[in-house]
């Protein structure tokens, strides 16, 4: 096909295999792919400077909407964070709450992207009984939050809701039923021809290169890199629960959906365990409203890998600065690297398989025209060309954020 | 003009055109394609569309706008589908129904009916080339790619019953095999390897490679829309009812002396088993790369259509001359 000679293809920013808007700009010889520029910046949301105009508390909930999917990872480690600055502790009942929160939130995570990946290599029924299957956990997410996402349990010094124990023995039973079917992924995974075939040996990342391009969460335990937060540096009470870290030595997409899966069984037993060993007491301690100066850096095994938050506190009821390093800004250096010599075909999956959150990662947005010059927006360029544009358009804000004048006499 | 001869080509007009021409092949082909959607639903723990759904889906494509790409060669892009869904319609007209004694049939319309089979792959190449749009273009090629290497295993498969019955018309090998049903039982082999390419002839998971969603979008169909797109979608439907009737004419020799109601309702049988096979099919596989389909092909499919041509041979060579009329 196209004999020798290259073409470009657009995979995005618009695209079925891709759900959200980013770009990967293919030159393809036939099927192959002979370059990958990959390109983010088209949901840059400004969250982190828009906490720095919000109280902490508000934070926490507009933190927790950075991603759909692992919400209670971006606020849990935004909480624990603020409160190393304020030099406060949750109780331990809150911090097995925290942790079966999050566990819940692994398990639901994995399973929409093992759905995503049967998607992306048209084993639409895998999707279809992975979703239907998650449905279970997000029943229970609703059970125990009140939510389905977002499930805004977290608030300084602890959480806001208990566990009751009738909610206890429900949690048990929809686990039970959770393991069944991930028993029974477990046996499509290794056992499905058509699947394997798309999966093994496809997206292959050296354990060196997982290393050097900084690769996290179970896109690098499937390189065999063992590491994991959650063991490495306990937080919540991850020390206390026993648990084995997954890892795969096959490098590959097959590695990543192993690595998922095993994690899965992983979860059930940490969250059976956490929810028999739950201790009594308070769910949470009174935090100050004022946070005092000082800085912390929130470390959280993610879903899809390490989730780093940096805050920044300066004695005021507002964050001086607050950094959010998603996972995936960590992953999708190594895609390009993935990719090398490899087919078109295998481009959604490998992309999927880093399992992606564009929006979270997105930190600012390029202006690009087809054929020009490509610029960079400051935060001063941007408002001056606000108030340029509106002024343009009749409406004059260039006096909005000056102290109120009286208009002047003509 | 006498009588005779009008109510001759009145009658010819009937058949080509109501039944068991176009229309009962249009009305029947999406019913197979509700069924398919339905069994395809069920088997993925979904409800599924309601019957009149593949109708209302047709009647929806052909009230929207039809818009043709500024770069796209605007006659071979409108020529595409219109040349697929005649094509399509054509093949069925010599493929016995539930006699084997049909009303066209001639030494070698075999051939006719692959070749008119082979003509909708050209004409989604065509279209999808013309449209100059990227995701076609390697659409188109892939179309082309996965059509040399299925064509080869399912020609193998048909010419083996064909050379036991010795005949080239699919109408004399559904009368000979249900003379001599115990011989269809030799051609097992070839009837999986029929359904397999058929599969890829669909383009329908695994082999829905030419117009994998997550990767090139469409593929061929991209930037068809419109009235024209209803008529790709048909010309598939078409395809896969003239692919299975023609499965059942060469391998499933059941039901054909039947009298006209039961033949019927066997023949219906029949087909929608074809159908709901190659559902099953879909539902339970993954999408393969192009590579991985080509070795498939050339690697077991088509060594077993040989396979299937050997047995036949030996089979015509060494059992009693006086089966063989």
């Amino acid at each position: 096909m196209f004999e020798g000679e290259s073409v470009q293809v657009p995979v995005g920013p618009q695209h079925p295999a891709l759900k959200e808007p980013t770009s990967f700009m293919l030159t393809l010889q036939g099927e192959k792919i002979l370059q990958i520029a990959v390109r983010l910046g088209y949901n840059h949301r400004g969250i982190e400077k828009a906490c720095e105009e919000r109280t902490y508390v508000q934070g926490i909930y507009l933190i927790e909407r950075i991603c759909g999917i692992c919400s209670h990872s971006h606020a849990t480690c935004f909480v624990q964070a603020v409160e190393e600055i304020v030099g406060i502790q949750a109780p331990p009942r809150a911090q097995y709450i925290r942790t079966i929160v999050a566990e819940l939130e692994r398990i639901h995570s994995h399973l929409l992207w093992l759905g995503v990946a049967g998607h992306e290599v048209g084993f639409d029924t895998l999707l279809m009984y992975s979703w239907r299957d998650r449905e279970i956990v997000m029943d229970l997410l609703a059970l125990l939050t009140g939510n389905r996402v977002n499930y805004g349990i977290n608030t300084f010094g602890g959480v806001r809701r208990d566990i009751s124990p009738e909610q206890k023995a429900d949690i048990f039973t929809r686990l039970n039923a959770l393991e069944e079917r991930t028993k029974y992924y477990v046996s499509v995974a290794t056992q499905e021809t058509t699947l394997i075939n798309r999966l093994r040996n496809v997206g292959v990342l050296s354990p060196a290169d997982a290393v050097r391009m900084g690769a996290v969460g179970p896109t690098a335990r499937a390189s065999s890199v063992d590491r994991d937060i959650r063991r490495d540096d306990p937080y919540l009470a991850y020390g206390e629960i026993p648990f084995k870290v997954i890892t795969a030595d096959c490098n590959d997409v097959y590695g990543r959906t192993l690595v998922r899966v095993g994690e899965l069984m992983e979860s059930y037993k940490m969250i059976r365990h956490a929810l028999e060993h739950l201790p009594d007491g308070p769910i949470a301690v009174k935090a100050p409203r004022k946070v005092p100066a000082g800085e912390a850096l929130g470390r959280y095994e993610a879903p899809r890998g390490e989730d780093v938050h940096y805050v920044r506190g300066n004695g005021t009821e507002k964050p001086d600065r607050v950094k959010v390093r998603a996972p995936t800004l960590a992953n999708v250096q190594a895609v390009a690297k993935m990719l090398e010599d490899r087919y078109l075909a295998d481009l959604p999956i490998v992309v999927a398989a880093i399992d992606p959150c564009f929006s979270c990662t997105d930190r600012l947005t390029e202006v690009r025209r087809a054929d020009g010059p490509s610029s960079v927006l400051h935060w001063e360029q941007l408002r001056q060309y606000g108030i340029e544009w509106h002024r343009r358009h009749g409406i004059d804000f260039s006096k909005l954020n000056n102290s109120f004048r009286c208009p002047e006499d003509h | 003009m006498d009588a005779q001869f009008v109510y001759q080509n009145l009658y010819d007009l009937f058949y080509m055109l109501v039944f068991p021409g176009l229309l009962f092949l249009i009305a029947f082909a999406l019913f197979a394609e509700y069924v398919d959607r339905k069994l395809h639903a069920r088997l993925q723990h979904r409800v599924g569309p309601p019957w009149f759904q593949p109708l209302a889906d047709v009647i929806k494509l052909a009230a929207k706008e039809e818009m043709t790409p500024r770069l796209a060669d605007r006659r071979m892009f409108l020529m595409a589908p219109l040349v697929a869904l005649a094509a399509t319609a054509t093949a069925f007209l010599y493929i016995p129904t539930w006699k084997s004694d049909i009303r066209y049939h001639f030494e070698g319309d075999l051939i006719l009916v692959l070749y008119m089979l082979t003509v909708p792959t050209v004409t989604f190449f065509l279209g999808g080339w013309y449209s100059r749009s990227v995701y076609s273009m390697i659409g188109a090629a892939r179309a082309v790619m996965q059509l040399f290497a299925y064509e080869v295993p399912l020609f193998l498969c048909i010419l083996g019953p064909a050379l036991l019955a010795n005949t080239w018309s699919i109408s004399k090998m559904a009368a000979f095999y249900q003379v001599h049903p115990a011989f269809a039982a030799l051609n097992i082999l070839g009837l999986g390897v029929c359904l397999v390419a058929l599969l890829g002839k669909l383009e329908r998971v695994p082999f829905d490679i030419p117009e994998a969603e997550t990767e090139i979008v469409a593929g061929s169909f991209t930037e068809y829309s419109g009235r024209l797109l209803a008529m790709l979608r048909l010309t598939i439907d078409l395809e896969t009812i003239v692919g299975a009737a023609l499965i059942a004419a060469v391998f499933l020799p059941f039901g054909l002396g039947l009298p006209a109601a039961a033949g019927f309702a066997v023949y219906l049988v029949k087909l929608l088993a074809v159908v709901c096979v190659l559902t099953v099919m879909r539902s339970i596989m993954a999408r393969l790369r192009i590579d991985q389909m080509i070795n498939l092909c050339w690697k077991v499919a088509a060594p077993l259509g040989v396979a299937q041509v050997l047995i036949d041979l030996v089979a015509k060579g060494y059992l009693p001359r006086g089966y063989l009329q």
